[in-house]
């Protein structure tokens, strides 16, 4: 599928982040003129994606976070969440909702849950102490004629 | 964020965005009254959120806990629009603590 736009960043996996990655990446998609429901679906896949970066990927530390954004044709947005953290050993049971290795922290285990429920498509690909990344795929509804 | 007290209860009225970053002050401070009070009902009123990620369920359920240990109860009121997807996603309404439709509690605002 042909990109008609892209956008990239990174930023530091400070958890006062969070907020700047869902809106950055929410204003760049404006450009499709989502409805008010699908940009809330998109920003909070992302907030819970960067929020395993910051909790689970990079714990105790501070590293790098990277987001693409991809606008391909009908309207279908494409995001990656990458970080090169401590990795998952499993990514199914990491998938499992209520599954959470941060108890302690309130985790409420939903994170894969929300993002599979409320985009399209997630596809999770991990490597244990190289890194993951998250990509998020949805189609937007489009209103308009071709951004 | 504002808190406010009645006789045997406490409304927190949360606002803004509710994410992993803001939930640790809204639970520091909410738990704070709540230890200190021990009130039988804990309303937590979403009416000022605009963004809640799961985290604000996480919160809710710590929340859950909290009360039960003191033997009182949470209720999650005024829920806006955009928030309903979370919540019903998050299992929470098996707990009966989401207010029902047109049950109102007394505002103290």
């Amino acid at each position: 599928m042909k990109v008609q736009n892209e956008m990239s960043m990174s930023f530091e996996s400070r958890s006062s982040n969070e907020g700047f990655a869902r809106c950055a990446v929410s204003a760049f998609v404006t450009q499709l003129d989502p409805t008010i429901s699908e940009l809330n679906d998109i920003k909070t896949a992302v907030s819970e994606a960067v929020t395993n970066c910051v909790v689970h990927a990079y714990r105790n530390t501070i590293g790098k976070i990277y987001i693409n954004v991809r606008i391909k044709e009908n309207f279908v947005v494409v995001i990656k969440v990458r970080d090169t953290g401590c990795g998952i050993g499993d990514v199914r049971q990491a998938m499992q909702p209520l599954f959470t290795t941060a108890p302690s922290e309130e985790r409420a285990g939903l994170g894969f849950a929300v993002m599979q429920s409320f985009m399209d498509k997630v596809n999770v690909r991990s490597k244990t102490g190289k890194g993951t990344t998250v990509t998020l795929e949805k189609r937007l509804s489009c209103r308009v004629g071709n951004g | 964020m504002k808190i406010s007290e009645n006789e045997d209860s406490i409304t927190v009225y949360l606002t803004g965005d509710i994410d992993h970053h803001s939930a640790r002050g809204i639970r520091e401070d909410t738990d704070a009254v709540v230890q200190m009070k021990k009130p039988s009902v804990l309303n937590l009123d979403f009416s000022g959120v605009n963004f809640m990620d799961s985290s604000g369920i996480g919160f809710i359920m710590g929340r859950y806990r909290l009360m039960s240990l003191y033997g009182g109860v949470v209720r999650v009121v005024n829920v806006p629009e955009g928030l309903a997807k979370m919540m019903n996603l998050s299992g929470l309404s098996a707990l009966d603590i989401m207010e029902r439709r047109g049950e109102k509690i007394e505002s103290t605002k």
